[in-house]
């Protein structure tokens, strides 16, 4: 968002001050530490997200992020609040309305599309009914950094640190069923219940994604990094790790312009990931072509 | 059948020896007079089958007769509604689902998938420096059996860029790695190239021998693997025969079996083609 001061900070290529300026706004000492919980939690569960092909379910539980903001504001309660219960509570309704156990399928779709659409009918509603200030419905779509309490932060931290120990625990099993449902379940892993476990942890990472990109642009930090990392490796826990730390580096990259420049924060999140994701299906072009591993060099801006 | 006289689950049989008995001698699998009933309706019943160690039985019949629901049946998936069955504990029974593939867009290499197999179903994450002996004893037990199937020159790519073939040994590999006493396949040569299918088939036979996995597999085409078979099991009408395969394909018992006459040629190259079959008649018989 747009820091409307006249004594405007500049960008001085002095990292270190750079940050010990930006960090005497305690705003923005709880932006980053937002930003990195989210970019954690949402790179670790967006790589199952990529690889169960559940991108339009990350999508649809974002949108209902939205009316979830919208009715908590409208109601007085915490705006994380609303996005979390928001989004776990359309998490069950997808995993209640999918026909079968499988992820993906053309069933899931259509139950996701359905949620999808009336999520985004009752947020216009909030926002409709909500008659005052609503820090604009801008910022619940496209995100921002603005106001981020400590409250909020913890809230944020408790939340992932959740959905990461249910991971750690869930897994193994998880990538097991994710790939190979019928073995797995001939081997006595519970795949069903397991597709409603992790609909219920991407809907509090989508949450999480939601304070820091907006509703709209959740993609920036659930899928582009893990979508990026699988590019780049075909290995689960490297590719896990990856997925975090070029999450993490869009974050902070994208704090970074944003507080130094004019530009929306969703946006630069947004840009850093993608540009990513774009230099590392260039890097595996030229890998395929050529059967060895050039440095990329010069990729599009 | 065997001749193998053991009654169910019956140590004091007065045929069996008093001594533990052999590992061979006891089946591996047996079902006494199964019967299965889906939505309300008999599928199939009074099917009987022995199966001992290392034998390799092949489950044929026509298209909708309930060959995979056998399987499904031998896993615990599909409950059996009469008759007994003996089966190996379920950890110890390695399965191969139909296919099944892997499509060019999945980004997880084949000694993954295969090491899935061996401990996909535990919960929680392997902590680094725990259980060390442990993971390298399972890494080992990994590079083993893809060097079984013959898949070490591309167990390390990704398995979506691996060719259908590849793939079925890669996912064989993933059955095999527990060691288990019996195999369940279902149509593990569909979608192969003949090449490929008489190669997966070799492969089949080869571990029944040298192994002593016992396997059962669905198959849509006995020819294949008609010279690796110990044992068919022919599913027809909601009947079955088993027995050897020179015993059952033939044109008495299939007639008898279908209560319609039924032939079985045996072309020049010693194919086996099954004519006449009810219901399936114009088409190609279920058997070639």
């Amino acid at each position: 968002m747009l820091l409307a001061d006249p004594a405007a900070p500049a960008f001085s290529w002095n990292l270190l001050a750079d940050f010990q300026q930006m960090w005497s706004y305690p705003f923005m000492v709880n932006a980053f530490r937002a930003g990195t919980v989210v970019a954690v939690v949402a790179g670790v569960v967006g790589w199952f997200t990529v690889l169960r092909r559940q991108t339009f379910a990350g999508h649809t539980l974002s949108v209902v992020a939205f009316p979830g903001a919208a009715l908590a504001t409208l109601l007085g309660l915490s705006v994380p609040l609303g996005y979390l219960g928001a989004c776990l509570a359309g998490a069950l309704v997808i995993a209640a309305l999918r026909e079968r156990g499988c992820s993906g399928g053309a069933e899931e779709s259509a139950a996701t599309g359905t949620v999808q659409a009336s999520a985004l009918a009752c947020g216009f509603l909030f926002v409709t009914l909500y008659k005052g200030l609503l820090g604009g419905p801008q910022a619940l779509l496209f995100g921002t950094f603005l106001g981020i309490t400590t409250d909020q932060v913890v809230l944020l931290a408790v939340a992932g640190g959740l959905v990461l120990a249910v991971l750690a625990l869930v897994g193994r099993p998880l990538l097991f069923a994710s790939l190979d449902p019928d073995v797995a379940a001939a081997r006595g892993v519970p795949v069903r219940l397991l597709g409603t476990a992790f609909l219920l942890l991407l809907g509090a990472a989508t949450a999480e994604a939601g304070q820091i990109t907006g509703s709209l642009l959740v993609f920036a930090l659930l899928v582009v990094p893990a979508a990026t990392a699988r590019q780049l490796t075909a290995r689960p826990a490297p590719g896990l790790a990856l997925a975090v730390l070029l999450g993490l580096a869009a974050c902070w990259l994208g704090l970074l312009t944003a507080y130094y420049q004019p530009y929306p924060l969703g946006f630069c999140v947004t840009t850093f990931a993608f540009t990513g994701y774009l230099l590392a299906h260039l890097a595996r072009a030229l890998r395929g072509r050529s059967g060895r591993t050039p440095r990329p060099t010069g990729g599009p801006a | 059948m065997t001749a193998a006289p053991t009654g169910p689950a019956a140590p004091a049989s007065p045929a069996a020896p008093a001594a533990p008995p052999a590992p061979n001698a006891e089946p591996v699998l047996e079902l006494r007079g199964a019967a299965v009933r889906v939505g309300g309706r008999t599928l199939w019943s009074g099917v009987d089958l022995t199966v001992g160690a290392g034998e390799f039985t092949a489950v044929l019949g026509p298209n909708g007769v309930g060959k995979s629901t056998l399987v499904k049946t031998l896993l615990g998936a599909v409950p059996a509604t009469a008759g007994e069955l003996h089966l190996p504990p379920r950890d110890r029974i390695g399965y191969l689902p139909q296919r099944r593939s892997f499509d060019a867009g999945v980004r997880i290499r084949g000694t993954d998938i295969v090491r899935l197999g061996l401990d996909g179903h535990r919960w929680g994450v392997p902590v680094p420096g725990l259980h060390r002996a442990r993971r390298r004893t399972e890494r080992a037990r990994v590079r083993e059996v893809v060097e079984q199937v013959g898949a070490t020159a591309y167990a390390h790519r990704p398995i979506g860029q691996c060719s259908g073939g590849e793939q079925q040994r890669l996912l064989l590999a993933q059955a095999l790695v527990t060691r288990p006493r019996l195999l369940l396949l279902d149509e593990p040569l569909d979608s192969l190239d003949l090449p490929n299918q008489s190669a997966m088939a070799a492969l089949l036979g080869r571990i029944c021998r040298d192994e002593g996995v016992s396997v059962v597999m669905v198959a849509h085409d006995v020819n294949p693997i008609l010279h690796h078979l110990d044992r068919v099991v022919y599913l027809a009408e909601g009947r079955a025969v088993s027995g050897p395969p020179a015993e059952v394909i033939t044109s008495t018992t299939l007639s008898r079996l279908y209560g319609a006459p039924v032939e079985v040629l045996t072309t020049a190259a010693g194919r086996l083609v099954v004519v006449g079959v009810p219901e399936d008649r114009g088409s190609r018989g279920p058997c070639c």
